[in-house]
């Protein structure tokens, strides 16, 4: 029961986060939004992760784990592309 | 357990590892080179080992990391398709390594270039040999990590806004992906390639799979219309990365649709879907062609001109079904997928070698603007007679591999009984011979105004007499591609999944 509760709060995250992207100008607004989406997906792989007998699947964790770092290297990489580009421009990208 | 083939599969991906890292510890350009040198060395035998390998065995190679087995462990496997994949990967990165030696030569960039270089290594010859979808999400990102990192040596406001966009694209592409992943583990309890393909049947839950899967996919394989971001990101980055985003990149997410479609999710893929992919792909054809024509500046140009030549990649999809029923679906699936490898490697030689010729191009004008490139075949040969050949595979003119392709795929749209595609490949061919022309025209024939004319000491950078060879060699295989049609039919037949 929670676990479907939490399984259609991922899906509900996840269709924010994609229509934030898609929809929103600014790029710092965009990158939250896509982390919104990933965190999302992570919700759903860890409401589905108890198996069958009742005991709890490890995989999803260690996949949830796996995807939080690469989340992390791919913001850290976007915001630092901004503050770049702002630098150079001392204008926010997507104005 | 392992035979000798299989034990070497894992320094596929440590060698560019260690190469990007060590790269990355010692930045003196001597060292960096050396390094570079050694790695793709190293690679080039691995791949040799692995391809007698594959030949002996003649079934797949198969590895796990740490002796792990399927449901837990990560499983690497190479068949017909991936080694070719790898064969293509090695060869244009043993190509464009000593290009961008040249390339780069004492700048700074070259310090952060090779480590980005060689990490997106680690990550196309992981996908390639992955057979875990979760471990193919991660190569996904390394992938698209390196490669945004890679446009962004472009130091420039317009290079910078091109990376940006990429990663986002690159980002939401992967997440698209990942969501198909969690679908997919919910369902069935295992991330492996393999016991997938066996249990995956056809509901609701496995279509919306394949809806997310493919949407992620083609956002990274930038098929019409959501090519958006290819131009710039292609355009802008220096010449070597250009070439490697083209020929390779577009191609990893591409390799792994055909994966999707073809093997994993076939039970799910319906008629109607497959017409759909060619749908969009004859829309990529004529729209890559038409913007290509248009393009004002040579690197974009091109640029578009892989957005067309993706659009074949998909127009090749719906010839996997035929009206007929006495044609054998698995000889249609042979057929197609030797169609696919064909424009894969003819594609990636030509659009590398192509890329080449505007580096060369940039580096001794400074610029790529189209109207100014004017009498330029009188200054250089080499880098125009690169471009004109390359450009006659893209066109699909005989007797280049590019001609190969499209004969294939001319041939499975008369077996299949769907002429209209022949419509959008004759017409796909004779935009393209346009913007090509339109080039040539220019550089060789159009005689040289006085305003316009080239000054050989205004030259901003003296070009290695390496560099333009480097493109010429990729252009020749083409040709020589053309010449050993069975090379390739051969490679894609071995060590089949079934």
């Amino acid at each position: 029961m929670e676990g479907s509760l939490y399984t259609a709060i991922g899906i509900a995250m996840f269709g924010i986060g994609l229509f934030g992207v898609v929809a929103l100008a600014q790029a710092m607004k965009k990158i939250l939004a896509v982390n919104i989406c990933g965190v999302g997906i992570f919700m759903i792989f860890i409401a589905n992760s108890t198996a069958v007998n009742g005991s709890v699947d490890y995989v999803p964790h260690a996949i949830v784990l796996t995807g939080i770092v690469v989340a992390v290297a791919g913001t850290a990489l976007a915001l630092s592309l901004v503050c770049r580009i702002y630098d150079k421009t001392k204008q926010q990208v997507g104005k | 357990m392992h035979s000798t083939a299989e034990l070497i599969i894992p320094a596929l991906i440590l060698i560019p590892l260690v190469a990007s890292i060590l790269s990355m510890l010692f930045t003196t350009r001597s060292v960096q080179l050396v390094i570079s040198f050694l790695a793709a060395l190293g690679l080039c035998v691995v791949v040799q080992q692995l391809y007698l390998g594959l030949n002996v065995d003649s079934s797949t190679l198969k590895y796990e990391v740490g002796g792990w087995a399927a449901p837990l462990g990560i499983g690497f496997l190479i068949d017909g398709l991936s080694m070719l994949m790898i064969i293509l990967s090695t060869f244009l990165i043993s190509v464009l390594s000593f290009y961008a030696a040249f390339y780069f030569n004492n700048k700074p960039v070259a310090q952060r270039f090779w480590p980005l270089w060689w990490l997106l290594v680690t990550g196309l010859n992981a996908l390639f040999i992955s057979s875990d979808i979760f471990n193919i999400y991660v190569t996904l990102e390394i992938i698209g990590l390196a490669s945004v990192a890679l446009v962004a040596l472009n130091d420039s406001k317009e290079g910078l806004i091109a990376a940006l966009r990429y990663l986002l694209v690159g980002l939401l592409g992967s997440l698209l992906y990942l969501a198909g992943v969690a679908l997919l583990y919910h369902s069935y309890g295992t991330l492996s390639l393999l016991s997938l393909a066996e249990q995956v049947e056809v509901n609701l839950l496995n279509l919306m799979v394949l809806i997310l899967i493919s949407l992620g996919l083609a956002l990274k394989t930038a098929i019409v219309p959501l090519h958006f971001w290819l131009p710039y990101a292609h355009g802008s980055a220096p010449a070597p990365v250009s070439a490697i985003l083209s020929a390779l990149v577009v191609k990893a997410s591409f390799y792994l649709l055909v994966r999707f479609w073809m093997e994993i999710l076939s039970p799910v893929v319906s008629n109607s879907a497959l017409m759909l992919m060619g749908g969009l792909g004859a829309g990529a054809v004529l729209w890559g062609c038409v913007k290509a024509l248009r393009a004002e500046r040579l690197k974009i140009m091109i640029a578009y001109s892989t957005v067309a030549q993706i659009g074949y990649l998909f127009l090749l999809f719906p010839l996997l079904t035929s009206a007929d029923p006495e044609i054998d679906s698995s000889e249609l699936r042979q057929h197609t997928l030797t169609a696919i490898s064909y424009f894969i490697v003819a594609h990636a030689c030509a659009k590398a070698a192509m890329f080449i010729a505007a580096g060369n191009i940039i580096k001794t004008l400074g610029h790529d603007n189209i109207a100014q490139l004017q009498g330029m075949a009188k200054y250089m040969p080499v880098s125009l007679f690169t471009f004109a050949i390359a450009g006659a595979s893209l066109i699909g003119l005989p007797p280049s591999a590019g001609f190969i392709a499209k004969w294939l795929l001319l041939n499975a749209a008369v077996d299949t009984a769907q002429w209209w595609w022949v419509i959008v490949v004759i017409t796909g061919g004779l935009l393209a011979a346009l913007a090509i022309f339109r080039v040539l025209d220019l550089a060789f024939i159009k005689p040289e105004s006085s305003t316009l004319a080239f000054d050989k000491n205004k030259s901003i950078y003296k070009l290695s007499p390496f560099m333009p060879y480097a493109g010429l060699f990729l252009a020749l295989c083409t040709v020589a591609l053309g010449f050993n049609a069975e090379v390739i039919i051969n490679l894609v037949s071995l060590g089949g999944r079934e």
